[in-house]
This record gives structure tokens, C-alpha cells and sequence, in this order.
């Protein structure tokens, strides 16, 4: 009986790939969130700014308009497909620049240590303390909007925790082993922790993108909803949403459309992201 | 007489410790006022046991920490403080062999790209050259191309070990350091690499700083040994010499209670009190705590390293010190 | 105990320095401080007496002690909008968001330990699996989503309760909610999985393999320790609860300190944005010297560790 049970995984770990359906579902969906974004202008039935008088507030299942249209009679559709790429855009952008911010710092407070380590992690406890939700809309106050601020800002979200993680693992690799072996063979410091350091690391940092990923998301469609985020005539998705909230009683299909495709995308990449963390990094949280 | 390779002289190390953020700080001499040096074309062995501060010994050598007093000279010319660009391609003319091969590689990489690494960092040959010369090299340490194409994981301990030795040699270097080379793999692989390695010092007139536990390998590796204790060469020599008529007692218990074949089994001296812990340092002759034969002095004077004869020099009032002075032994 | 306590107060008065520092960063980089603190309406004799007030003719380090003195007097400049002085409005909107965020604080404490709780216990079971994806459902669904649900569903469709404004206690109901579920399931899935950590626990195993009750093991052994990591993330809870108002008070047009924040921020109030966030930092501050306390009468060993960190 205990055979049968031991064999039954191991067969089932022989066969690639070796993925749950809801991971399979949930890489299917991101693809498709990919291609939207990629191929928006192409995919569009419609402008996303184009008014259809004629068809102002029409239901979803109009087979002019399958998601129905809005208070201007502007398509629903055209006007989610490239919302999806807005917010994808952002979120990719701000996920990737607050990997490579928090890894760069976490390398210098390795590397420095002493007063260059105190500082990165007085400011990652600072960064983690303060609700970034405030921060960010302080800046905001400040400096007033525009695309580029706005996935700057958000690329200062979840820094700390790749500092944290590059910190610890390349002090770790410092203190013995491969990259001590490389910096004494005559490496520069760039090429120890980049052609060394760096790829050892990937899989953790990469599982930690996972985890920061929705939640940039789940912000920046929470500032586009509150008018403070993206601003029209740009459209996101949490602009959309912020939008039809006005027509909540006579047209919720607005609303409802960026709603679901929030809550799926966010849901889809925390799935991958805790399969990526079982599969590559068991030890993180 | 050639000039020395490598000459160092009087270089001490100390390590500040704490118990605790708020504990008081206690200072560890590690090395303590060590001098040698290496002609070219020699080996020699360092032995002692863990906490002597060998493997201190061997990293301020090679420069990857600086001594707190004294100096390293190396063909003539001083150390470059470490992480400087004369530094680092100071590297190209020294190399370390380390206890742990795997650990020492980076798993993520074939190993053979790890191998042309020193070539790629010290920008020597061009790419067709590179590549030949880590054929060369995989060849040299009884390996093939084969290996070169797999991970350091898919290798096993010996073949690891090999490969960091190929990867040290790769820049043609002058002196080589090897911190326990052997002491993490099996004893049946650890005479193929100590051959290899006697092998490659003869045919390439390599220099070597030898640092082991292990006498036997020392022995067969070294032209001069040194035997360290707590920070101080105690006793140094020709190989074959101080291991077949050790003077100092500590050179003897460890003599003793290494078997050996062709020795005569004399009585195994067994050391008694506790290992060597530099952080609490005996008075006096640091060894005699431990030693049969201490006097009074011992505990109150520390000795100093002096000539025998021309080839030995031993630290020890019993062998070097005024007849007087040794009527409280036996 | 008591070195423990100093050095956690220093961290706090660190933290606070730092939110001030950002503030006067951000500040000194958008403009000149005078007119946006003042607005560009303001008199120049007004603007000039602030500039002197405030030292801008001094070097920009004398300026950064200066606006730390001011800060500490309560000095905090004046709404551009109607002129009254910022911590003041600021003062006001605070009833109406502790009204928000009490219940729905006690909704998550009420709501998410216990299934969190009961859940560990009973892992695998049909309540196990309801609360886990209940939990997934609070990471996933933002709270604005949620908000307009809850209105599209109790406001539009049944017709029960008011979609937003704050004449009533009815009007808070669904703010309360709204703000009570996402926190309840967050608590809900760490509580469970501390206390799974700590069931695994070999001490646990000890305590009911010589005989103890496993009620009592549960008591006295699992729940306290389950309690010290679950404090943290109340205090965070704590600390947050006027970022996580700001979008609910916002959805039901519910006149607190998030809503302000959210005007400010789009009329470029300076000095209400300036004054809210320093707020924020003082509870952020103030909660997680509550749990640096509480983690000091938990867990007794935390001091010593916590002194060496």
C-alpha cells in the first residue's frame, strides 16, 4: 500500500511540465492579460476615446459592443483592453524598478557594510513601518502627476524586501564560499555580484517579484480610483472603475468588467507566485 | 642562495570579539608575530591544529586581509592593500586552493566557463586561446572536456577539488596557497589530489604555501615544514628531518600520534588539559599548559624561536634554554 | 526591560525624524515652500513674514533644524483652501474615521482569529477551506471593488441600507464591513498559520504525548505563543488604520481624515497632506511601541534578543 502511494508522485514529478491546473490557469490568464496588453491597439474593436452617441449606456451582449458602452457610448471593451495595458505597463515597470533598486541597495549594504549597511536598513525599517498608501499620495500632492512619476513611485514599493533578501544572501556568499573564491581569483566587485551573486540569488528574488507584483496592482488601481492615480484621458483599470462607479445604478457592466479583471489578474499571479515559492524557495515566509 | 618568493616578517593578526552587542570585547590573537619565507620553487608546510592560526596565516599571504603589524613581500615587492586594482591583478600571480570544493564553485555554472574565469577577470589570450587553454588545463588535472561541460553538482568531491585547481592555475601563477586541500574528501581520493598536485608543483616549479592537519600529507608534499601553535611557529625544518627527530615536545605528540610506515612504534605521547583556544592564551610558553615536561619558567617566559643548527629552529626553553634551567624536567 | 524600552523609543523618535525629513524633502523639491504652504493667493507681505517665520533666507541646513522646531511647536501652516490652520481641520475629521475603524477593527479581531483560530484546529475541514478562500477572496478583491459590491448589492439592488453619507448609524454599516473583511481575512490566514507552526511544535507534542488535556495544551501552551507574531500584525493593523480608510471613507463619501487626504492631495493642500501624514507616522509609531510592550509581557526572552538586535 505504501508502494503504491510512493509511486504514484514520483510518477507524476517524472512528467514536464509538472504544473496544478490552477497554476496552469492562472500562466494561461496572465498570457492572455500579455497579449492584450501587447496587441491593444490591434485587438481594440474600437478607440478607446471614440464616442458612439447613438449607443450611449447599451448592455453588455450588443454585438457592436459586447461589453456594453458608457455614459458617452464609448466601448467598454476597447476602453478595458487598453486599461489592461496601462496598468500592466505600471505594474511591470514599478515591479522591475523596485527589484533592481532593492537589489542594488541590498548589494551596497553587503559589500559596505558598517555605515552604508546601517543607512539602507534604517530606511527599509522606515519604508516598511510607514503605509506606503500615505507616501505615495503625499508625493503626489507634492509633485502633482504624470505616467512616468506614477511608475517611479510606485517603484518604490516593496524595495525593502529585496534589500533585505539580496543583503542577507550576499553577505552569506561573501563570507564564504563561491564569491570569496571568485573576489580572490582578482574579480571586480560588479562582477562577483553580478555574474555570481546575482544568478544564485534569481530564483528567491524572482519568487519575491510574485509576491510584490499584485500588490502594485491592487495600488496603483486603488490611486487610479481615487482620480489620483492615472489621469483621463489615459484610462486604467482602476480608473474604469472610478468611473463607473457614477453609473453604478443605471450601468454597473462599467465597473464591473475592470473589477473582475483586477480581482483575476491579482488572484492568477498570487497562485504562480505561491507555486514559485513551494516550487524554488520553500524557506521564504 | 636564490631570493626568497615570498618573504614575510613579523605579521600579527588580531581578531576583537564581543559576547553579545554590549559584552565586553576580548581581543583573540590570532597570528602573532610570524615570520618566513618561501624560495622559489620550494613547498612549505604549515601544521598545526584548528586555532593556530594557519588558515589566518595562509589569507594574509595572499593578501586577502592585511596583518595588523609586520609585512608581506612578495618577489620583492610589497602587497597591494586588498579590493585594489593592483590588488586584484596581483591575483594572477597568486592563487588559493580551499578546504571546500563545492563551496568554492559556483553551482549555477559549468565548470569549465569557471576555469577561464581567471582569464576573462585578467583579460590574457584571446578567445580561441582561452578555450585552449582550459582544454589544456582540464587535461593537466586528469579531467576532460566532458567534465568541463557539467556543473560543479554533477561532479564528485576529488573532481570538484580538481577543478578548482585547474581554475588556480589557469593564470599560470607563481605561488599557490592550499588551506586543507584535501582534509574534505575521502582518504582514498586525497592521495590521487596530493599526488596531482606533488605532480604539478615539480612540473610547473610552482612555490606553495601548504597548510594541513595532516602530517603525512605535509610530509610528502613540503621541503620545509613549519608547526604552528597558538599564533607562533614553535618548530621549523626540512621535512623529512623534523618529522624523523622532532625536538619540540609539541612537534613530538603530534609525530607521535600520527602513524607512520617505516617508523619505529615508540610510546604515543597522548596530549592531556585542554585544545589550543586563542581567545585565552597561556602565559609563557603558550604550549605548556599541555606539556609534559613544562618547567617554571615555561609558565613565565615565552620562548623564542631560535637555531638549533642550521637547519632547524625550535622555540622550546627545554631545547634551546640554559641546561640550568631543565633540571625540573622528567 | 528597561534598556529594551529605550531603544525602541529611539527607533520610534528615528522614525518620526525620518517622516519629517521626506516631509521636508518633498517639500523643498516641489517648489517654493512659501507659496505652496501659503498658496500663490496669498499676500506677499503674508508670503514675506512666512519666509522669515519660517527662515527660508537662512542655509538650507538651518531651515531643516527650523522646520523640525516648528513641527515640534505644532506649527504645521494653514489650509489653502479656507485658511484655517491645518492641524485643526485635521483634528475635527478624526471622530468620524475612529468611528469607521473601532468596529471594524473589532470585526477583524472578532471575526479573524477565531476562524483563524478554529481553522488550525480543524485543518482540512469544510470551515478550513471556507475560511482559506475567504482569506485569498480579502487579498484579492481591493476594497474599493468590495465597497461598490457591497453598495451595488445592499444600496442598489435590496434597497436596505444607504450607499453613502453619514447622517445615521446605518451609514456606517457598510463602511464597517467593507473595512472589517479584508482585515479579518488577512488575520484570519496569519493566525491560522502561526498557530499551525506552533501546533507542529515539539514542546506541543510533548505537552499532550505525557497526558496533558488537549484542551489545555491548546490554552495554555499553543495560544499564548500563537498570540506573539498575531500581535505584530495588529499592530501594523493599528498603525494603518487611516491608510485603509482613505479609499473606504472616500467610496461612501464618510467626512474623515481619509477623505480630507484624498481632497488635499487633488486641491494640492500642502499643509493638510503634510499634517495627515505626520499623523500617520505618530499612530504607525505609537502602535508599534504598544507591540514592542505587549511583546515584552508575552514573551519575556524577546527583551534580551531584542537588546543584542
Amino acid at each position: 500500500m505504501t508502494d503504491v502511494a510512493m509511486k504514484v508522485p514520483a510518477a507524476r514529478r517524472l512528467r514536464w511540465p509538472n504544473i496544478p491546473v490552477s497554476v496552469g490557469i492562472a500562466i494561461g490568464w496572465i498570457a492572455a492579460m500579455l497579449v492584450v496588453a501587447i496587441f491593444a491597439d490591434q485587438i481594440a474593436p474600437y478607440g478607446f476615446t471614440k464616442f458612439d452617441l447613438r449607443n450611449r449606456l447599451s448592455l453588455p451582449g450588443n454585438p457592436a459592443h459586447w461589453l456594453g458602452t458608457d455614459e458617452l457610448g464609448r466601448d467598454v471593451l476597447s476602453r478595458l483592453i487598453v486599461s489592461i495595458r496601462i496598468s500592466l505597463l505600471i505594474a511591470f515597470g514599478a515591479t522591475a524598478i523596485s527589484a533592481i533598486v532593492g537589489t542594488t541597495l541590498g548589494f551596497l549594504a553587503a559589500h559596505f557594510r558598517g555605515l552604508v549597511e546601517q543607512a539602507v536598513l534604517m530606511l527599509a525599517d522606515f519604508q516598511a513601518s510607514m503605509p506606503f498608501l500615505i507616501l505615495a499620495l503625499a508625493v503626489l500632492a507634492f509633485f502633482g502627476n504624470s505616467l512616468p512619476l506614477l511608475i517611479g513611485l510606485m517603484g518604490l514599493f516593496g524595495w525593502e524586501r529585496y534589500a533585505r533578501i539580496a543583503r542577507g544572501l550576499a553577505i552569506s556568499a561573501n563570507a564564504q564560499g563561491y564569491a570569496a573564491a571568485v573576489r580572490q581569483l582578482g574579480a571586480t566587485p560588479q562582477r562577483v555580484y553580478l555574474k555570481h551573486i546575482l544568478p544564485n540569488i534569481a530564483s528567491t528574488l524572482i519568487v519575491s517579484m510574485t509576491l510584490v507584483f499584485p500588490e502594485v496592482i491592487l495600488l496603483e488601481s486603488g490611486l487610479s480610483f481615487l482620480g489620483l492615480g492615472v489621469q483621463p484621458p489615459m484610462t486604467s483599470l482602476g480608473n474604469m472603475v472610478g468611473y463607473g462607479r457614477e453609473y453604478l445604478t443605471r450601468a454597473p457592466w462599467i465597473m464591473l468588467a475592470p473589477a473582475v479583471t483586477i480581482v483575476v489578474t491579482t488572484l492568477a499571479v498570487s497562485v504562480i507566485g505561491d507555486w514559485l515559492r513551494d516550487k524554488l524557495d520553500p524557506t521564504l515566509q | 642562495m636564490t631570493t626568497p618568493l615570498l618573504e614575510v616578517s613579523e605579521i600579527s593578526r588580531t581578531y576583537r570579539m564581543r559576547a553579545g552587542l554590549f559584552g565586553r570585547p576580548t581581543s583573540v590573537h590570532a597570528v602573532d608575530g610570524l615570520s618566513f619565507s618561501i624560495p622559489k620553487g620550494e613547498t612549505l608546510g604549515i601544521v598545526g591544529e584548528s586555532g593556530s592560526g594557519k588558515s589566518t596565516t595562509g589569507r594574509m599571504v595572499l593578501g586577502l586581509e592585511p596583518p595588523d603589524h609586520g609585512s608581506v613581500r612578495f618577489d620583492g615587492a610589497p602587497i597591494a592593500a586588498p579590493g585594489t586594482a593592483t590588488w586584484r591583478a596581483q591575483r594572477a600571480r597568486m592563487q588559493m586552493i580551499f578546504q571546500d570544493p563545492l563551496g568554492a564553485l559556483d553551482r549555477r555554472l559549468p565548470v569549465a566557463e569557471q576555469i577561464r574565469e581567471p582569464l576573462d577577470i585578467h583579460n590574457i589570450g584571446s578567445k580561441a586561446e582561452r578555450d585552449a587553454r582550459v582544454h589544456e588545463l582540464l587535461h593537466a588535472v586528469d579531467l576532460n572536456d566532458g567534465h568541463g561541460r557539467r556543473y560543479p553538482g554533477a561532479l564528485s568531491g576529488g573532481q570538484r577539488q580538481r577543478i578548482v585547481l585547474a581554475r588556480a592555475l589557469a593564470t599560470k601563477p607563481d605561488f599557490l596557497v592550499c588551506d586543507e586541500p584535501v582534509s574534505a574528501l575521502d582518504v582514498s581520493i586525497q592521495a590521487q589530489v596530493v599526488n596531482l598536485l606533488v605532480d604539478l608543483q615539480a612540473r610547473l616549479g610552482l612555490t606553495m604555501l601548504f597548510i594541513s592537519h595532516d602530517l603525512r600529507v605535509v610530509r610528502q608534499i613540503s621541503s620545509k615544514v613549519a608547526v604552528m601553535y597558538l599564533g607562533r611557529i614553535v618548530e621549523y625544518g626540512d621535512a623529512d628531518d623534523l618529522f624523523a627527530r622532532p625536538q619540540h615536545p609539541y612537534t613530538q605528540a603530534l609525530v607521535s600520534a600520527s602513524p607512520a610506515p617505516g617508523r619505529r612504534s615508540t610510546g604515543r605521547i597522548v596530549l592531556s588539559g585542554d585544545p589550543p583556544n586563542p581567545a585565552a592564551r597561556p602565559s609563557g610558553c603558550a604550549f605548556h599548559p599541555r606539556c609534559r615536561l613544562a618547567t617554571a619558567r615555561c609558565k613565565a617566559e615565552v620562548p623564542v624561536l631560535t637555531a638549533l643548527d642550521p637547519q632547524r629552529q625550535v622555540a622550546c626553553h627545554l631545547v634551546t634554554g640554559a641546561p640550568a634551567q631543565t633540571q625540573d624536567a622528567a | 526591560m528597561l534598556r529594551f524600552f529605550a531603544i525602541r523609543l529611539c527607533r520610534a523618535l528615528l522614525t518620526i525624524a525620518l517622516v519629517v525629513t521626506f516631509a521636508f524633502i518633498v517639500l523643498r523639491l516641489s517648489g517654493d515652500p512659501a507659496l505652496m504652504i501659503m498658496g500663490p493667493e496669498a499676500p506677499p507681505e503674508v508670503i514675506e513674514a512666512f519666509r522669515k517665520a519660517w527662515g527660508l533666507d537662512h542655509p538650507i541646513w538651518v531651515q531643516y533644524l527650523d522646520y523640525f522646531k516648528a513641527i515640534g511647536q505644532g506649527e504645521l501652516g494653514r489650509s489653502m483652501r479656507d485658511g484655517r490652520p491645518a492641524i485643526q481641520l485635521v483634528l475635527e475629521r478624526i471622530p468620524a474615521t475612529l468611528a469607521l475603524t473601532i468596529p471594524a477593527f473589532l470585526v477583524k479581531v472578532l471575526l479573524g482569529i477565531p476562524a483563524g483560530i478554529y481553522a488550525a484546529l480543524h485543518r482540512g475541514s469544510a470551515i478550513d477551506r471556507a475560511v482559506m478562500i475567504t482569506a485569498v477572496a480579502g487579498f484579492t478583491v481591493p476594497s474599493f471593488v468590495l465597497a461598490l459590491l457591497l453598495v451595488l448589492i445592499f444600496a442598489v439592488q435590496l434597497g436596505w441600507l444607504p450607499s453613502g453619507g453619514q447622517e445615521s448609524w446605518r451609514h456606517a454599516i457598510l463602511p464597517i464591513v467593507t473595512l472589517g473583511f479584508g482585515g479579518a481575512a488577512v488575520l484570519a490566514r496569519f493566525t491560522r498559520s502561526a498557530m499551525l507552526e506552533i501546533l507542529g511544535q515539539p514542546y506541543i507534542r510533548t505537552a499532550s504525548a505525557k497526558g496533558v488535556p488537549w484542551r489545555r495544551v491548546i490554552t495554555d501552551h499553543a495560544l499564548p505563543n500563537a498570540a506573539i507574531p498575531t500581535v505584530t500584525i495588529l499592530g501594523f493593523m493599528v498603525g494603518s488604520l487611516i491608510a485603509g480608510a482613505v479609499v473606504v471613507e472616500s467610496v461612501f463619501s464618510w467626512p474623515g481624515v481619509g477623505r480630507l487626504l484624498v481632497v488635499a492631495v487633488a486641491n494640492r493642500d500642502l499643509a493638510v497632506v503634510q499634517c495627515i501624514l505626520l499623523l500617520v507616522a505618530m499612530t504607525m509609531v505609537t502602535s508599534n511601541l504598544i507591540v514592542d510592550f505587549l511583546y515584552g509581557l508575552l514573551d519575556p526572552r524577546l527583551r534580551s534578543k531584542g537588546a543584542a538586535a
